[in-house]
């Protein structure tokens, strides 16, 4: 099967238990163990490949510029820890199916399950690294999902955060190592940097990548001082901490030292750093693993002293170090899964985990006994277990390790670790199964059925057979020994035996099981002394750091985001000051090049008005009203000078959209107060003063600069001055350019005021919805109303100039291509024809003379521009390709039919609907305000005056 | 002239944030409007200023302004008025909940630590 069906399965495999959930427990772990089954199978189809020594590759090119690949790779290596990966998984699926109860979901549980594993295989069969890292986030977010899966346990929660905070740090540095060794070989994939160990190990940035490289590892595969995550991931589910920590999660570490062994080790840095880690690692889990009393604990830490031991392996660099690490990381996924399953069983049935509670369970539960009992033997290092045979190779490559200078060190501690690991691995039987069956258990245990004890029992033959018989799979070693070493060391000639001889490994093998007894029976005494020992909680540690940093963050947030916009818009304009500063400092200006335009009377008089009306407006802006007229004249001069500065699309846009804003404040002022207190002291005037001071002579000198000089490069525009009638058809190359050389823009526009128009309509709607409502109905208005409110006179007016304006608009929208003007202006031209309708004779009036919605108006403006740009699809050309063409119909002189035309009225559609929308929600606020409603055009009508009162008129037309 | 257009920009721009560092949402409103025709007047300018040369082809005609600040500048000119009603609409909601229109409201969490 393809490699990639390999890694896919899992994940496509994913959305199946979810889906399956209702049709029960046995479909949901039934479907995930297919899935798997299938990946298992796939990967076997290769085996005859892997043995033959090749290396199965599968290539597809995905972001190549970036260096990103999909390639995969299946050596020895990725073969064993894939088949690891898929074969305990599929026991842990079984026995998951089992061990969760009616209250999990499962379909859930098996969900996350999948795409961990997808994950992990990702992992071992990458040959690109940044694919690689993909993966090993991935197997970061999955295994966080996992470990939290019960997620009413605060200790699920705080141990999948750790962990996630812990190996997702980790793989940040990783990333970074990654990149280094990407750079220094020129390409990401993995057989293109494995082939280059002396080009890595002489380059200056050999020793950031390979700390890097070993952060990420250290801290996914638990090793000191990151060990601490580990035990708290016991919080999970048992199938989870038997599967994330004896086959997977932790072994994707120990994979990628593995992974990398050709071109990282060998080095002094690598040696010192991953022994001694190691080393360290090993004795320490081993000792506070005989201390603890949870049985997954107790599980937890004897993981990362077998981790360490794995370590410790790699990093002396040899082959038959090499060969030891892979040879244990076989036994211990074996006898480790089969252990963490035992437990569970154990949990299960008795319902405590709690070693002091336990004990003299042989008798009641005889199969869980034999099964954890041969396999804690095995991690004891009992001979004619596979467990021995590792540990022994062990210990005679920690005999021939010299770490830094002292040749008993790795030694000594590797004796003492594996005294601890006999002695944590005894208490463990002795403990739980053995001794005087007690009657305090807090439920009755017994044997589970077949389903729970089956996994573990089928884990435990291999653990017997490679124990007896290790030459069956030292082919099989040696195999994956050589992927390791990727021919940069001599293969080993040692062989994998029970009996050397009397060795010096076997006299310290002996006295370490001794040692273990030993201390099993002082065990009282050394427990009492170790309570008595002061030693630090790693967990109240990482949580001082997290709090400590996220008090800090908050400190400086809150400092800066206090909540008041003054605060936030101060911030801004400083940090935007200081990069303005920055820019202004470090770049570099030309001379002059423009010569200064002569300015006549005209424009220094529009020019002495706007800025008297921006003095004014700051100075007098407590006045509401007055303000807004102030406002109004600075709109109208930048207008005017928009006309005289050759910019008449601008000048007509700017000053109907000053219209309308200006309806939309005076409709705001109608609720909000007409003035604005007194209420910041001089000083903070004087100070926001002075900023806005600075910001406006930083505005003016940079326009005053640029405007003396001319561009550094030709401008764009001349493309568009060039090809405006020649490729889009129209003169107004404003127009041409908003319809057709950056038509996508435009389209994105529109859809931004339509959705801008919606959002005010759904606040409106929800203002109305809430407790708003009777406020506003209830609300005694602010000042005095006009006694004629729709006077004659505008309604008779707006009534007369309607036509006229929708004329204007039309032809505005017509001769917009060619001469100033276009859909923009057309649309807030026709609104406001319309708005003044509603102003002279109120919203109700109007409201229910209107028949058309303008949520309507602005999707059909949208759908039209739309559909005009996807009408090029249809001849082959790509969206928004406009065409156009002369007609001549013989009244009439020649004219011109563009697509453009068509997508210009898209967006004069959505303008109308967006402007109409925003003002008419604004006015249903005021029209709940004023209950009283005319169905009159105007309140005093001479025509209506006549009529007898009785006679009902509805409708009148004004 | 083009003295004109620059101290134009810094003077809007000035009043612009002063009105902005108000602490009540109508001020703050004008000055974002203010703001507005500051940048859109700004960007227009990028396009060097030329008096009497529009952006319209014409036979015989050599000299244009450029016409593609002034394509941005109008789109700019109409989502501006979008921005301007969704703030005003947001103010506005706020002012008829809570019956004060400021923009300097502490959080909540802050509060409750003062008063205790």
């Amino acid at each position: 099967m393809s490699l990639f069906f390999i890694v896919l399965l899992p994940f496509l495999g994913a959305l199946l238990p979810g889906v399956m959930n209702s049709a029960g427990r046995a479909a949901c772990a039934g479907v995930t163990f297919t899935v798997t089954l299938l990946a298992f199978v796939g990967l076997l189809t290769n085996l005859p490949a892997v043995l033959a020594g090749e290396v199965v590759t599968a290539r597809v090119a995905w972001m190549p510029e970036l260096g990103l690949n999909v390639t995969l790779m299946l050596d020895g290596l990725g073969f064993f820890f894939a088949m690891l990966i898929l074969g305990i998984g599929l026991l842990i699926i079984a026995y998951a199916r089992r061990y969760l109860s009616r209250d999990d979901n499962m379909g859930e549980f098996f969900t996350y399950l999948l795409l961990f594993q997808g994950a992990m295989v990702g992992i071992v069969l990458s040959d690109n690294i940044l694919l690689l890292l993909v993966f090993w986030e991935l197997t970061s977010l999955s295994s966080f999902l996992l470990i939290g899966y019960w997620k009413h346990l605060p200790e699920g929660r705080q141990g999948a955060r750790m962990a996630l905070a812990v190996t997702g740090m980790g793989g940040l540095a990783m990333i970074g190592g990654m990149l280094i060794l990407g750079q220094i070989v020129g390409s990401y994939d993995l057989s293109d940097i494995l082939d280059n160990r002396d080009l890595i190990q002489a380059d200056p940035l050999y020793i950031p990548a390979l700390l890097l490289i070993l952060l990420g590892c250290f801290t996914k595969s638990a090793q000191f001082p990151f060990h601490f995550w580990l035990p708290h991931a016991m919080a999970a589910p048992t199938p989870v901490s038997a599967y994330l920590h004896s086959a997977t999660m932790v072994k994707a570490g120990i994979f990628l030292m593995a992974r990398m062994w050709p071109v990282l080790s060998g080095t002094e840095a690598w040696f010192a750093i991953v022994t001694s880690a190691g080393a360290l690692t090993m004795v320490i889990g081993a000792v506070i693993a005989l201390f603890k009393h949870d049985l997954k604990g107790l599980l937890a830490f004897s993981t990362v002293s077998h981790l360490g031991l794995i370590t410790m392996l790699l990093g002396t660099g040899t082959p038959f170090g090499a060969m030891a690490a892979v040879f244990h990381i076989l036994n211990h996924a074996t006898f480790k899964a089969a252990l963490f399953m035992s437990a569970g069983i154990i949990d299960h049935e008795a319902h405590t985990r709690d070693i002091r509670r336990l004990g003299g369970l042989r008798r009641l539960m005889p199969v869980t006994f034999v099964i954890a009992s041969v396999a804690a033997l095995s991690m004891a290092g009992i001979p004619l277990l596979n467990g021995f045979l590792s540990k022994e190779m062990m210990l005679e490559e920690a005999l021939h390790t010299n770490l830094f200078g002292y040749a008993w060190l790795v030694a000594g501690m590797a004796m003492v670790g594996s005294l601890f690991s006999a002695a944590y691995s005894f208490r463990l039987i002795g403990h739980v199964f053995l001794g005087p069956v007690r009657d305090d258990y807090p439920a009755k245990p017994h044997d589970p059925g077949a389903g729970l004890w089956l996994p573990p029992a089928l884990l435990i033959v291999p653990v017997v057979v490679i124990g007896v018989a290790p030459f069956l799979v030292e082919p099989f070693v040696r195999l994956v020994t050589s992927a390791v070493l990727r021919g940069t060391a001599e293969m080993t000639t040692a062989h994998i035996k029970i009996w050397h001889g009397l060795v010096p490994a076997l006299y310290m093998s002996i006295a370490a099981v001794l040692g273990g007894l030993l201390l099993l029976w002082l065990y009282r005494h050394v427990l009492r002394g170790w309570d008595a020992l002061p030693r630090p909680e790693a967990k109240d540690i990482f949580d001082g750091v997290v709090g400590g940093s996220a008090r800090l963050s908050e400190r400086l947030i809150h400092g800066l985001h206090n909540g008041a916009f003054t605060r936030y818009a101060m911030v801004g304009l400083l940090a935007i000051f200081a990069a303005g500063y920055h820019a202004w400092a470090s770049g570099s200006t030309g001379a002059p090049t423009r010569e200064v335009q002569a300015a006549g009377p005209v424009p220094v008089a529009g020019w002495t008005m706007l800025v008297a009306a921006v003095l004014a407006l700051v100075v007098m802006h407590r006045n509401r009203f007055l303000s807004l007229i102030l406002i109004g004249i600075v709109g109208l001069m930048v207008s005017i000078s928009f006309v005289y500065l050759s910019a008449p699309d601008l000048a007509m846009t700017q000053f109907t959209v000053e219209v309308v804003t200006i309806i939309l404040l005076l409709l705001a002022l109608n609720f909000l107060p007409n003035r604005t207190p007194v209420e910041s002291t001089v000083l903070r005037r004087v100070r926001d003063g002075g900023v806005a001071l600075i910001g406006g002579l930083a505005a003016f000198a940079l326009s005053w600069h640029y405007l003396l000089r001319d561009a550094v490069a030709t401008p764009i525009s001349e493309f568009h001055l060039a090809n405006s009638y020649k490729g889009g058809g129209g003169t107004n190359v404003v127009n041409v350019i908003l319809v057709d050389f950056r038509g996508f823009d435009t389209y994105g526009e529109i859809i931004v005021l339509g959705i801008a128009a919606l959002l005010i309509f759904a606040l409106t709607e929800s203002l109305l919805a809430g407790p708003v409502r009777r406020r506003l109905l209830n609300r005694a208005p602010s000042q005095r109303r006009a006694g004629d409110m729709h006077p004659m006179m505008m309604v008779i007016l707006t009534r007369v100039i309607m036509p006229i304006v929708l004329l204007v608009g039309f032809y505005i929208f017509l001769r917009g291509h060619n001469e100033p003007g276009g859909g923009f202006i057309a649309g807030l031209v026709v609104s406001i024809g319309v708005v003044m309708q509603y102003m002279a004779s109120g919203f109700a009036w109007t409201s229910s003379r209107v028949r058309y919605p303008y949520h309507g108006v602005i999707g059909a403006g949208v759908l039209v521009a739309g559909f005009t740009g996807i009408g090029s699809w249809f001849v082959g050309k790509p969206f928004l390709t406009s065409d156009f063409t002369y007609v001549r119909i013989p009244p009439f002189d020649k004219f011109e039919l563009a697509t453009a035309a068509l997508f210009d009225l898209g967006v004069f559609l959505a303008v109308v609907g967006a402007v109409m929308l925003s003002l008419e929600s604004f006015s249903r606020l005021a029209r709940r305000a004023n209950s009283e409603e005319s169905e009159y055009p105007m309140d005093i009508d001479p025509s209506r005056e006549r009529i007898v009162p009785d006679a009902p008129r509805t409708g009148q037309e004004g | 002239m083009e003295f004109l257009v620059a101290s134009a920009i810094g003077v809007m721009t000035a009043g612009g944030i002063y009105l902005v560092l108000r602490l009540r949402t109508f001020p703050v409103i004008l000055g974002v409007s203010l703001l507005t025709y500051a940048v859109n007047v700004f960007l227009f300018a990028s396009g060097r200023l030329t008096v009497g040369a529009p952006p319209i082809l014409r036979d015989g005609v050599e000299t244009y302004t450029d016409p593609l600040p002034q394509a941005l500048v109008l789109t700019a000119i109409v989502i501006s008025f979008g921005m301007t009603a969704v703030v005003v609409m947001v103010g506005l909601g706020a002012y008829l909940h809570s019956d004060d229109d400021h923009v300097d409201d502490v959080p909540e969490g802050e509060t409750a630590e003062e008063q205790p």
